[in-house]
């Protein structure tokens, strides 16, 4: 293999490397690490951010950002609550990743027809998708303590949780509708090149809008779990998720340009960040070098996407 | 080796090689380039002419051989230590901040300055540059709203202000108008006059017959032979670019097509984006040219008939049918278009692949509920591949690496894949080898025998006449003759479209 051929392998499987070169140190330091119950609970704890960063993936790759999804998260946690609580539990579920679709679709239209970057309209609709959340919320917490509220979250198929399975199914479907499909590949166009997408008749607006709607279905999606696994719903959930969600893409190695990345390969970024977070719970390691661990780590990632970069 | 002194040379280059990823693009060229000389380096594209002159400039390192500099052997070669050294280089992509003026432009890291505050007088300095270099324009103009052509001569001042010696242009006439390139060629015997060194890459044979004062022809990475101009023609020039005595490419014969109803009729068709009056038809196998100088609005036309651009008034008719409310969308569906000028920008996405680019304008052709038909794209653009002979032949390839001729046939397939009934040509050759616009030109051909309608646009007027049954001459947005292409040369087309422009011209003052 060509020294180039090297750098664009390692940068489409850094990400892998890492996670197995993680894996590898943490089962050799504790014995506790290499569990299938630490595993599954790693996985069923990062099943919310997972779902939320394989959206993100598509929204990235059309050239976008979406730092709303962390209040779509919390707007689709307190709806989903609230309409079980006063009316039907399980159309609490189901209405979060409708209320967050409805929300992601708002985001498309203000992206495009306002034509703002995505980056300053998303922050605007992000405040106000919050503040929504607070009024309906009243600030206060909202507890849902019923089994037909909390399956969602906490049962489990086949020895793993449901969860785990819905987000595995959601980011089968995401990749295949990004590698088969026709909207697959006018999202990779509109990243890569918009004017040449619109000379070749693709009406790259409504593609922007799609990636948002997605973006906001999987956010509403990802709250319904994560609401249904505490039984509760707030306000202040997700809060900096949407930085998660975007710090997981990239360590994926999806161009922050657009037009290049997998949906795979940002689950995988998910699971690398909760490995670190999971090394310090079971090391005992000082928590004050978290952030900083992790953040050395992105910027690892970062460089090595950017030198494969010409 | 040389161990005499190098008295009298500027650069001299030994046995210089560059690879990019192993690929061998020079391999062991020798050459000398004088002080007060015009010198032009010409090939093929992928001969290695702009590499060449990137390592001149310092922007590309030699794996092998030498520079040396005014007989300077200078270890570490980067842009700025060539800067320095005197010599600068003027890129076929101009690298300037368009959010700035024209004088913060050319005086950009030259500002004079007391406690790093600006004295901000670049625009005085500007207009005694100026005067002495024949340039004119607006010191305060911003960058971002002028015209390529204007940005070019920005970068040649902004060489100028670096006191170079050496200025090496890379394709500067590529985007320039004719009086505009005379203005240049203009500008290049004024520096050499001053005693400096112009480095001309061109694929323009007659502008380098026109101005150099000797000539390096490339061939493969490799360096052919260094002449005086006076001493060539166009014709062997060109069988040293390409070697073995091949004369130049003549262009496919013209088949007449039979007499028909008009296919597209356009009819005093005006837009914001300046088209101000456009009429014209073409029939079923007919190549129609449209010729006039750049900014004459021969795009702009084109993107107001395919829907590019909203039209203000005017009808355009599909085989009888008015056609309003155009849409990019629509008019492909309807078998119309186009071909865009600036393939980077507007024709390729580079980070996908040949197949995914070919299939971006038919997707839903080659699809069924949503999901692409990966054998049928295949198949397709196996096909497309080898009528236009893209070379590699990866249906899979990344078009980035591509070299220009082979990138074009890509764009050029990628409107083929649905046997289109009207296509618009921009530019179709611009920037490609030999070889790849000799394909083009008889794939063009081929398409008007097939009986597809062509409207072909071209600031090479030459190729305009060599493939159009019938042209169009343009001027600010208007078509404002009809000509037989068997009626004219170059020249006397030249004059036409000058006399259009002094009549209007009369018209305004009188």
């Amino acid at each position: 293999m060509s020294w180039f051929g090297f750098a664009r392998f390692f940068q489409s499987y850094a990400v892998l490397v890492m996670i197995v070169l993680l894996m590898a140190a943490l089962s050799f330091m504790s014995d506790s690490f290499l569990t299938f119950r630490n595993l599954l609970n790693i996985l069923n704890q990062n099943t919310p951010l997972a779902i939320m960063a394989a959206a993100m993936t598509l929204v990235i790759i059309a050239g976008g950002f979406d730092l709303s999804v962390g209040s779509i998260f919390a707007m689709g946690a307190v709806c989903s609550a609230w309409i079980a609580l006063h009316v039907d539990p399980y159309l609490g579920l189901f209405m979060a990743p409708v209320i967050g679709l409805v929300l992601g679709i708002i985001n498309g239209f203000a992206i495009t027809l306002l034509n703002v970057h995505s980056f300053l309209a998303t922050i605007a609709t992000s405040l106000i998708f919050k503040g929504i959340a607070i009024v309906i919320s009243d600030g206060r917490l909202i507890p849902v303590r019923m089994d037909e509220f909390t399956w969602l979250g906490r049962g489990k198929i086949g020895g793993a949780f449901i969860s785990v399975w819905v987000m595995i199914a959601f980011a089968l479907v995401l990749s295949l509708v990004l590698t088969r499909t026709t909207f697959g590949r006018r999202v990779l166009s509109v990243g890569g090149n918009e004017e040449a997408a619109i000379l070749s008749g693709i009406r790259t607006n409504r593609i922007k809008i799609a990636t948002f709607a997605i973006a906001g279905l999987a956010a509403g999606l990802a709250s319904a779990i994560a609401a249904s696994r505490i039984s509760l719903g707030q306000a202040s959930a997700g809060t900096g998720m949407e930085l998660q969600a975007i710090a997981a893409v990239i360590l994926g190695g999806t161009s922050i340009y657009g037009g290049v990345g997998a949906v795979w390969r940002s689950v995988a970024g998910v699971f690398l960040l909760a490995l670190i977070n999971n090394g310090f719970n079971i090391l005992n390691a000082d928590p004050f070098y978290r952030d900083l661990t992790t953040g050395l780590i992105i910027l690892a990632a970062i460089g090595i996407s950017a030198s494969g970069r010409r | 080796m040389t161990l005499a002194t190098d008295d009298g040379v500027a650069i001299r280059a030994e046995g210089i090689g560059v690879s990019f990823g192993g690929v061998p693009v020079l391999s062991d060229v020798t050459l000398e380039i004088l002080p007060g000389e015009i010198h032009g380096l010409i090939g093929e594209n992928g001969a290695g002419k702009s590499t060449l002159g990137k390592v001149f400039g310092g922007y590309y390192q030699a794996s092998t051989g030498s520079l040396r500099i005014f007989g300077e052997d200078i270890p570490k070669w980067d842009p700025p230590t060539a800067l320095a050294n005197g010599v600068a280089m003027m890129h076929q992509e101009l690298q300037l901040v368009p959010a700035l003026t024209v004088a913060q432009n050319v005086y950009l890291g030259l500002e004079h300055q007391s406690w790093s505050i600006l004295h901000r007088d670049e625009a005085g300095r500007l207009k005694k540059l100026m005067e002495n270099s024949g340039f004119e324009l607006d010191p305060n103009a911003v960058v971002g709203d002028l015209p390529i052509a204007d940005q070019q001569k920005i970068e040649i001042l902004r060489a100028l202000a670096r006191n170079a010696k050496v200025i090496v242009m890379d394709e500067p006439t590529s985007s320039l108008s004719k009086d505009e390139v005379d203005q240049l060629h203009k500008s290049m015997q004024t520096l050499r006059d001053e005693g400096r060194t112009v480095i001309y890459v061109s694929h323009f044979l007659d502008d380098i017959l026109a101005v150099t004062d000797r000539v390096t022809a490339l061939r493969d990475g490799r360096f052919v032979k260094t002449s005086t101009t006076s001493d060539e023609s166009r014709s062997s020039l060109v069988s040293a670019m390409l070697g073995g005595g091949k004369m130049e490419t003549p262009f496919p014969a013209k088949m007449r097509p039979a007499a028909t109803t008009p296919v597209l009729e356009v009819e005093d068709l005006r837009s914001a984006t300046g088209v101000k009056g456009a009429t014209l038809l073409i029939g079923k196998g007919e190549i129609v040219g449209l010729i006039g100088l750049v900014g004459s609005g021969r795009s702009e036309i084109a993107r107001a008939v395919i829907g590019a651009d909203p039209a203000i008034s005017g009808e355009v008719r599909l085989n009888g049918v008015p056609y309003a409310d155009r849409t990019l969308a629509k008019s492909a569906e309807h078998g119309l278009v186009m071909v865009p000028e600036d393939r980077r920008r507007q024709g390729l996405v580079m980070t996908m692949a040949v197949r995914a680019n070919m299939m971006l304008p038919h997707l839903d052709q080659f699809s069924s509920v949503g999901m692409v038909k990966t054998a049928e794209e295949k198949s397709r653009t196996r096909e497309l591949i080898d009528h236009l002979r893209i070379r590699p032949a990866a249906v899979d390839g990344n078009v980035s690496k591509f070299s220009g001729g082979n990138q074009q046939k890509v764009l050029f397939g990628k409107w083929l894949v649905e046997h289109p009934a009207i296509v618009i040509l921009d530019e179709p050759s611009r920037g490609v080898d030999v070889g790849a616009r000799e394909r083009i030109h008889e794939a063009i051909a081929e398409l008007a025998a097939a009986g597809a309608a062509i409207l072909l646009i071209s600031s090479e007027i030459d190729e305009v006449l060599g493939l159009a049954h019938r042209c169009y001459l343009v001027d600010r947005g208007r078509t404002v003759e009809e000509i037989s292409p068997e009626d004219h040369t170059e020249a006397s087309i030249l004059s036409a479209l000058f006399q259009h422009q002094a009549a209007v011209n009369t018209e305004m003052t009188s």
